[in-house]
Parts: structure tokens; C-alpha cells; sequence
């Protein structure tokens, strides 16, 4: 069942991604920035379309081009201004880059529950989607994982 | 969230412009109902009345790439010539067109259809011919009732061998309306 979900026509994409991907990208970068970073995002998307296997995880897909746009950006603007950075939201993409590097050891499904609930702030039930399991199924998952990342902390 | 309109038009433009769409698509208001234009790179490659957009966009993805999008520019020319076809100002086409999924015999009555001028009529059996398959009418007939861009190629001017309309992939009425446009048929009544 799972096997057979097949790439949609980008319009279809794009609409069902566009309005939350402007909102991820607004909370990492405010107003303007978030408005060249949304077309960034869904250009590079462009590119990268014909090289998709499948339609599963399409919003995983597109949260992880726009988060990638967004460290462009944030990396551009230390890079470009002598004032001090702005801090907030470099402060909010970094333990973002944290959060990638702790749980690089997971197990895929836990880390993508961990990295969604906690990095992109998505609810379980969008979790759910995105990862073609139920809600309680990705609160099950991230919950795993926050736990092995416990052990081992601890060991 | 939503997206203003101008964020999204300025997307759409963009992905246009750098030729990253397989398909550009929008909508033409005209007298014969909404249409769906689509174009490619080589050029138009689809025309649809009464548009459903859900299947249309599979249909297209799968004929031509998954990129796919509602992009208004590509479509602008195509949507300035139909506009000046139904106000009576402009009796040929002049557009390149995409019949790339045509193959064979399709293509060769797809040719033979583009030279039938403004305002004449012809019949499934002298398409045939012309076609080089003189017995093959009622395969005329499949091949107009799936001709991917009606209007610019004139299946409307296609007739029965009794001068019958006979039949039109967007129903007989819009036949008639184009058929009257031209002043190939007068009005009834």
C-alpha cells in the first residue's frame, strides 16, 4: 500500500506545502527574508522534483529544503553584516543544528518523529502524515526516541 | 499562514521564468466556457473544456514531467490569440504546438488537420485519405475526439460525409459556435 504512492503534479505539492512551509520559515527568519526564503525553497524543490522516488514524505521533504534555505540565509546575513547578528534568530536555528547532531544515532523513524516534534514544532498528527503512520504512532516514536536519548545521556 | 497573493504569483513566475516547468497551465475565459491551456517548451500541448484540474494535472504529469504548475505567463500568447480567434480577428493560429504523445497515424491526421483553413469544412473519410488510410474514418473520428488542442487544431471543422456535425469531444452546441464564428454554418433559426 505504501509502495504505491506516486509523485503528484508539483501544483498539487505546492499548494498542499506552501502556506506551511511560509510559516516555518517566518518563525526561523521574520518578514522579509522569509518571503525570498519561500521562493527558494520551492525553486529548489523544482529542481529536485524530478529525482523523487515517491510522494511519501513530502512535507518532511519540504520543511527539510526550507530549513536548509533558512541556515542559508541566517549564514548570509552574519556573513554580510558588521553590525552584531541577529541574535534571535540565529538563536533559534541553533539548537536546531544541536538537535540534528543528538540524535543522529536514532533509529530513522525515531529521529524523524524527535526532529519534527521538537525542531519543526509539528503537531503528532502532522507527524503522522508526514511519516504515512498515525498520530499515536508518532507520539509513540518521538517518545521512544526522547527516552534512548536519555540512556544515553545518562550512560 | 497564507501565502499573499503576490508571494505566490511571484513564485510562479520565477519557476517559469528559470525553465524549471514541464507543463505550465492556466484558465481562458471565452465564449465557448473555460478552457485549460497548457504549454511545454516546444509549445501548446493542451487545450480542455470544462476542466477538471484534479485529473487533468495527473494526466499531464504523466504525459510530459510531474512539474506541473499553474504559471499565467507561458500561457499569455495562447490565451491572446484565442482571444482575437473568438472576436473575429484572427483566422490562423500562429503557435507552436507540442504533439509529442501523438504517434503514427494520430500524427499524420494531426498534420493533415492543421491545414483545413478558417471557415471551410471537411469529412472524417477525406481526412482519412489525405491521412494516407482513405478507409479509416471511424479512426478520424478517435483521433478528433482526442485531439489535445481543440479550436487551434480545427477538429470543429470536421464533418460527417452527409455534412451531419456528427459529434465534438466539447459537445455538439460548441461545434455549432465555432462553426458560426467562422461562417461556416448560419445561425439556426
Amino acid at each position: 500500500m505504501m509502495e504505491a504512492v506516486s509523485v503528484p503534479p508539483f501544483e498539487r505539492f505546492y499548494e498542499e506545502q506552501k502556506a506551511p512551509v511560509l510559516a516555518q520559515l517566518r518563525r526561523w527568519l521574520g518578514g522579509n527574508d522569509a518571503e525570498d526564503a519561500f521562493q527558494e525553497t520551492f525553486l529548489r524543490a523544482l529542481r529536485a522534483y524530478p529525482n523523487l522516488e515517491h510522494g511519501r514524505h513530502l512535507k518532511a521533504w519540504a520543511l527539510t529544503i526550507a530549513r536548509n534555505v533558512a541556515i542559508d540565509t541566517v549564514r548570509r546575513r552574519v556573513a554580510t553584516s558588521a553590525d552584531v547578528p541577529d541574535i534571535e534568530s540565529v538563536d533559534e536555528l541553533l539548537p536546531f543544528e544541536e538537535l540534528r547532531r543528538l540524535t543522529a544515532d536514532l533509529p530513522e523513524k525515531e529521529r524523524a518523529a524527535v526532529f519534527l516534534r521538537y525542531g519543526h514544532d509539528l503537531s503528532y498528527e502532522e507527524i503522522g502524515d508526514a511519516l504515512g503512520s498515525s498520530s499515536e504512532a508518532a507520539r509513540q516514536a518521538a517518545s521512544a526516541g526522547v527516552r534512548r536519548l536519555r540512556r544515553k545521556e545518562l550512560s | 499562514m497564507t501565502v499573499s497573493p503576490e508571494l505566490d504569483a511571484r513564485f510562479r513566475d520565477a519557476a517559469a521564468a528559470e525553465g524549471l516547468l514541464d507543463v505550465a497551465y492556466d484558465f481562458a475565459d471565452t465564449p465557448v466556457g473555460r478552457l485549460l491551456v497548457a504549454v511545454t517548451d516546444r509549445g501548446l500541448c493542451e487545450i480542455s473544456y470544462d476542466p477538471e484540474p484534479e485529473r487533468e494535472l495527473e494526466q499531464l504529469a504523466r504525459g510530459f514531467g510531474a512539474r506541473v504548475l499553474r504559471s499565467p505567463r507561458p500561457t499569455d500568447e495562447t490565451r491572446r490569440q484565442l482571444d482575437e480567434y473568438f472576436a473575429g480577428e484572427r483566422r490562423a493560429f500562429d503557435l507552436p504546438v507540442d504533439l509529442r504523445l501523438a504517434r503514427d497515424f494520430g500524427r499524420a491526421v494531426l498534420d493533415e488537420l492543421a491545414l483545413v483553413p478558417y471557415g471551410e469544412l471537411t469529412t472524417y473519410g477525406a481526412l482519412a485519405a489525405k491521412a494516407g488510410r482513405p478507409r479509416a474514418a471511424r479512426a478520424v473520428g478517435t483521433v478528433m475526439n482526442r485531439n489535445p488542442v481543440p479550436i487551434v487544431l480545427p477538429c470543429h471543422r470536421v464533418v460527417g460525409s452527409t455534412g451531419a456535425l456528427t459529434g465534438y469531444a466539447g459537445g455538439l452546441d460548441r461545434k455549432r459556435t465555432l462553426l458560426e464564428l467562422e461562417g461556416a454554418l448560419s445561425p439556426l433559426r
